[in-house]
């Protein structure tokens, strides 16, 4: 696992994941690094979106993208501060394989005072051959002070 | 809350997160889903993701009613979604809603908003384009 200069550790909050939405998904922490975090989705019968083809829902995996680019965003700031999803685009470029998990990489590449601007990828096996990219904007809640 | 009787039947997904219909709009479904621990986020709050399936799933049920208006039996899937989060979402019923804005044959573009106790403020929305397939496909 890498390691961040930071006194913000998303494997430890990951605990964060246990509870809520996030805890019904069945969502869990994998890696991260300096700017990025990776979660893992397991596929679940309750996710499913098409009963005839069983592949999985995309509001699970835009809950997953949410909050691995938000605890990437946490991680390269290095300390968490409040702050709440301005938008979110997602493209889907394939659906999800069935019974596969979903894993989801977020990425923070830009941090402002007021912003952090996120992207990121769900795969199910080959990051190559994601199933979906995701851009988003978080806005913190109380600008914190320099 | 219960779905209406001839409410159009929802997903799996969308069934385990307690979304119903609520009631229908002209052909229009708008879904309901009442606040839990499992679509909770921050302590108090919706889950951006909890809102995120609302709107899509709302999305989808606005096309396949248009779609079933005219008798098409064609499979519908995501191309992609822009949500807008607009405000905090309460503890308490969200409501969602999908607006045709365009139907080709290949695509559909549609308008989605989530909303609580004021229709007239929502509490995010969401731009979808939906890839309308063949059944077979």
């Amino acid at each position: 696992m890498a390691t961040t200069p930071s006194f913000f550790d998303p494997s430890k909050a990951a605990v964060l994941l246990q509870h809520g939405h996030s805890g019904w998904l069945g969502t869990e922490y994998l890696d991260h690094g300096p700017n990025w975090v990776e979660l893992a989705l397991p596929w679940q019968e309750k996710l499913v979106g098409q009963p005839e083809t069983g592949i999985i829902a995309s509001g699970p995996i835009i809950a997953m993208m949410d909050m691995a680019t938000a605890l990437s965003a946490w991680t390269k700031r290095g300390k968490f501060v409040g702050q709440a999803t301005l938008d979110l685009r997602v493209d889907y470029t394939r659906p999800a394989r069935p019974q596969h998990t979903v894993i989801g990489r977020g990425e923070c590449y830009k941090l402002t005072k007021s912003a952090a601007f996120v992207r990121g990828i769900a795969h199910d096996g080959d990051p190559d051959d994601p199933v979906a990219h995701v851009a988003g904007v978080f806005m913190t809640l109380q600008v914190p002070r320099a | 809350m219960s779905g209406l009787p001839d409410s159009p039947t929802l997903p799996p997904y969308a069934q385990a997160m307690g979304m119903v219909v609520d009631q229908l709009e002209g052909t229009t479904p708008i879904l309901a889903m009442d606040f839990a621990d499992h679509v909770q986020g921050r302590p108090g709050y919706l889950h951006g993701g909890a809102i995120s399936g609302l709107l899509e799933m709302a999305g989808f049920a606005a096309l396949r009613a248009h779609l079933d208006a005219e008798d098409s039996d064609r499979a519908l899937k995501p191309i992609n979604v822009s949500i807008q989060f607009l405000r905090g979402g309460k503890s308490q019923t969200t409501y969602a809603a999908g607006r045709i804005h365009r139907v080709g044959r290949r695509n559909g573009h549609v308008l989605v908003e989530a909303w609580q106790d004021d229709r007239e403020n929502p509490i995010a929305s969401a731009v979808m384009n939906i890839l309308i397939a063949p059944a077979e496909d």
